[in-house]
């Protein structure tokens, strides 16, 4: 009963969504006020009938209802509850689902929230949020409900594979999406704007903080997709260039260029045009994720989805807006006013090279994931593009963005004096120098690009303390002073200080385990030693055990450092109940130095296990590095959040032209 | 520096940068992609010795040595012809006798498939979709797919 009642709020969920769609569109061309009002408690109603349909899904999963077909695929009764409360997005129907949900709760959050946007804007923006919402209804709907039942019902289900049965990857999906559709906001604001035909300061004031509040849940969202990946999957690695990765990362590079394009904007009304460009290929990008994931184009980890109507509907979204994006923005963009022009050598200028840069890099991710299906689709030649790519072009993109990164926050607004930058960030040169020293005196063996690699992510790691350093005035004015101006730093410069430290971080992290990684396989018999990234791996045994749905063989090493113990090690191969599968767990010892990381395979007819072990130097700096991230995202829109209320159309400052 | 100049400079930088990036592609596509075979294309076609693929198949029933060391070797069959492989390392937790599998290296000399990354799918009826093309071209019927679900393995 409670699940038709949710295949029900789904299909009401629908029908006020299309409302949403036409009533405020026509008010707001009529200007009719009534009219525009519609989208505000249509929005809200809107999110609370796809809530009512998600929690309904959730209801039949923890109930283990299996006379719902989706339960049945993909839940077991002996699951445990949290997995079977993460199971409703573990599949492809729930994580349609999901996807609604998250984009009616920022429509509902705008229609709540953007309580100072002009009327008309918000009536537009919310007009368009809907109409994402009607196309990704009608896919669920038409394509992918969840809410079929299943006659007769089995006795029990299929249980969800159990790869996916992992604290973390129970919430990446939920970070991923919320980063994926939040950009949402961004595209419907920008496709508002090109039907008003005006855009301005206030504009990027109101889009940035959904801009930064979808970057900050992207960034955490990778970072934790790729945290599982490195100790669910036993291969050591952390990013693989996988497509399903690129899918999410492709957002998130376009992403970034976006929320720096909006500043630019927002401060000297530059980059307008640009930045509406940018807005609807993030989200059309975000798209193409879903797209690539869920139309079983692509093989991977992820795609659950093998029909092929499925793909063929997300292919026609994704060119409808996409496509009627770009037309609109083709037909309105020359009648916008364009902003004026600047120095190169300035902020604006380092935050366009920082875009340039960016959009390139994601034009090159993009060709390496589409390429093999387009040849595929061509020529009918089945080819695989792989890392070697990736490394070749965007790794050298990378290089110039990194060493640029350090300087555009402290050039001036219009035109920047680069001397004396270059001059206040002489202490990061010497600490990159250093850091090269360092690393060739510690290390016999890797590329000799890579210490190089390491110093350009101190040298970021450093510039973004120096930049702060100045603002506050360290050591040129009293202490009393400088902690004054330490507090009262506007909060969103502390965001960028930890966005672009965390940033250094995850390229000296990247660098140091990509380079220096250390990797053994042998086979092991009880009693055997082996030397590691500095530690003593001793194998003890295998013991078996049992979980709540698995059995497993447990292996036992005892390691050591210099004689004294450090801790017991247990990788394990596990047989789940249902489905019938082995997974290989891990066997992980972080420390700051890095990691050591066990893995156990196949027993030998002789006695003995295969076992890889590897040393992973500074691994922990990537997700660090990514988690700082996103604090700095977090600590920059608490400040936005005081001052969202600010901009109102009067207050707009004045273009100023840079000349 | 005049309207113009400062244009000129935007779009001048933006080329460049396009530039590069379009030679970097160039570059990177010409060396890195690993074109993808399945047995008879392999020796029908005659792939040259030393050069990188990915070879794709059924690992054939009773065909999987395991026990000397790390080292394992198996034949991958299209059902037509069959190539064996050696793998140094652990195998992924779904790669099994009779199942798809896709398996990345060079062949040597004498027609042995030495590969570095093994690829296995979780799910008994799986077959991956570049195969299971390959194979049905070659009049091979194949069962229902489901559930694509891959794994992966690499040897240094």
């Amino acid at each position: 009963m409670i699940v038709e009642f949710g295949h029900f709020a789904l299909i009401l969920a629908l029908l006020v969504a299309t409302v949403q769609v036409v009533v405020p569109a026509f008010g707001a061309s009529l200007r009719d006020d009534r009219m525009m009002r519609v989208a505000e408690p249509a929005a809200v109603s809107q999110l609370f009938l796809i809530a009512i349909a998600f929690f309904a899904l959730m209801y039949a999963y923890v109930t283990s209802d299996f006379s719902v077909a989706n339960v049945a695929a993909n839940s077991h009764s002996t699951k445990p509850l949290i997995y079977k409360m993460a199971g409703v997005w573990g599949n492809h129907e729930g994580s349609m689902l999901l996807w609604v949900l998250i984009l009616a709760l920022f429509g509902a959050a705008v229609a709540l929230f953007g309580n100072n946007l002009p009327p008309t804007l918000k009536a537009r923006v919310l007009s368009v949020q809907a109409s994402i919402a009607v196309a990704f209804l009608l896919f669920s709907l038409l394509t992918s409900n969840p809410f079929v039942r299943l006659i007769p019902a089995p006795s029990d289900g299929n249980g969800l594979n159990p790869i996916l049965q992992d604290p973390a990857l129970a919430f990446h999906p939920p970070f991923l999406y919320t980063g994926y559709v939040g950009f949402s906001i961004a595209f419907s604001f920008a496709i508002a704007a090109l039907i008003e035909g005006r855009i301005d300061a206030a504009w990027a004031r109101w889009v940035r903080p959904w801009t930064l509040a979808a970057w900050m849940f992207l960034t955490i969202g990778i970072a934790m997709g790729s945290w599982w990946a490195y100790y669910e999957l036993g291969w050591g690695g952390w990013w693989f260039w996988d497509p399903v990765e690129n899918a999410s990362f492709m957002p998130w590079l376009a992403g970034t260029a976006l929320l720096h394009s909006a500043l630019v904007m927002e401060k000297r009304e530059a980059l307008k045009i640009w930045t509406i460009l940018l807005a609807i290929l993030t989200f059309s990008l975000s798209l193409m994720g879903t797209f690539i994931v869920r139309s079983g184009v692509l093989t991977s980890v992820h795609s659950f989805a093998v029909d092929p109507t499925r793909g063929i509907f997300i292919l026609a979204i994704l060119v409808l807006f996409t496509g009627g994006g770009l037309a609109l923005f083709a037909l309105r963009a020359n009648t916008m006013q364009s902003g004026g022009l600047f120095q190169p050598i300035s902020r604006e200028g380092s935050l366009v090279l920082n875009n340039l840069l960016l959009v390139t890099s994601t034009a090159t991710v993009l060709v390496g994931t589409l390429y093999p299906m387009v040849l595929e689709a061509l020529t009918g030649a089945k080819i695989s593009v792989g890392p070697p790519f990736f490394n070749m072009t965007f790794g050298p993109l990378m290089v110039p963005l990194l060493m640029a990164l350090p300087i555009g926050p402290m050039l001036a607004w219009k035109r920047g004096d680069l001397a004396g930058v270059t001059q206040r960030l002489g202490f990061a040169v010497l600490a990159a120098i250093v850091a090269i020293v360092a690393v060739s005196a510690m290390t016999h063996r890797g590329p000799w690009l890579a210490p190089f690699g390491i110093a350009l992510g101190v040298y970021v790691m450093a510039g973004a303390a120096i930049e702060w350093a100045n603002r506050i005035k360290l050591g040129s004015v009293s202490r009393s002073e400088v902690i004054r101006r330490a507090t009262n730093l506007p909060r969103s410069s502390y965001g960028t200080l930890f966005a672009h430290f965390g940033i250094g971080m995850l390229v000296v992290g990247i660098v140091a385990t990509s380079a220096y990684q250390e990797e053994h396989i042998l086979v092991m018999k009880p009693g055997q030693s082996l030397a590691v990234g500095g530690f003593d791996v001793t194998f003890a045994g295998v013991d078996t055990g049992r979980g709540p749905n698995y059995r497993s063989d447990i292996a036992d090493f005892d390691v050591k450092r210099d004689g004294a113990s450090v801790t017991r090690l247990t990788p394990a191969k596990r047989l789940y109940d249902a489905p019938p599968q082995t997974t290989t767990e891990a066997g992980i010892h972080a420390s700051w130095r890095g990691d050591l990381y066990l893995v156990i395979g196949d027993a030998q007819p002789e006695g003995g296990y295969a076992v890889r072990a590897y040393f992973n130097p500074l691994v922990r700096f990537i997700w660090l590095g990514a988690l700082i991230m996103f604090i700095g995202g977090g600590i920059s829109l608490s400040d936005r959040r005081l001052r969202v209320g600010a901009p109102s159309r009067s207050q707009r400052p004045v273009a100023v032209p840079a000349e | 520096m005049t309207r113009k100049q400062k244009r000129g400079v935007l779009i001048g930088g933006g080329v460049a940068t396009l530039g590069l990036a379009l030679i970097l592609v160039m570059f990177a596509l010409k060396d890195s992609i690993v074109f993808f075979h399945i047995p008879s294309d392999v020796l029908e076609k005659g792939v040259k010795a030393g050069e990188r693929i990915r070879l794709g198949g059924l690992v054939e029933k009773g065909s999987v040595v395991r026990g000397q060391g790390t080292t394992v070797t198996f034949r991958v069959t299209d059902t037509l012809k069959d190539i064996p492989v050696t793998f140094t390392g652990v195998l992924p937790d779904l790669f099994r006798e009779g199942q798809g599998v896709v398996a990345e290296g060079v062949i040597d000399g004498n027609g042995n498939f030495k590969a570095d990354t093994v690829l296995a799918k979780h799910d008994q009826n799986y077959m991956p979709p570049n195969v299971a093309k390959a194979l049905e071209a070659k009049g091979v019927k194949l069962g229902e797919s489901a559930h694509p679900d891959a794994l992966k393995a690499e040897a240094p």
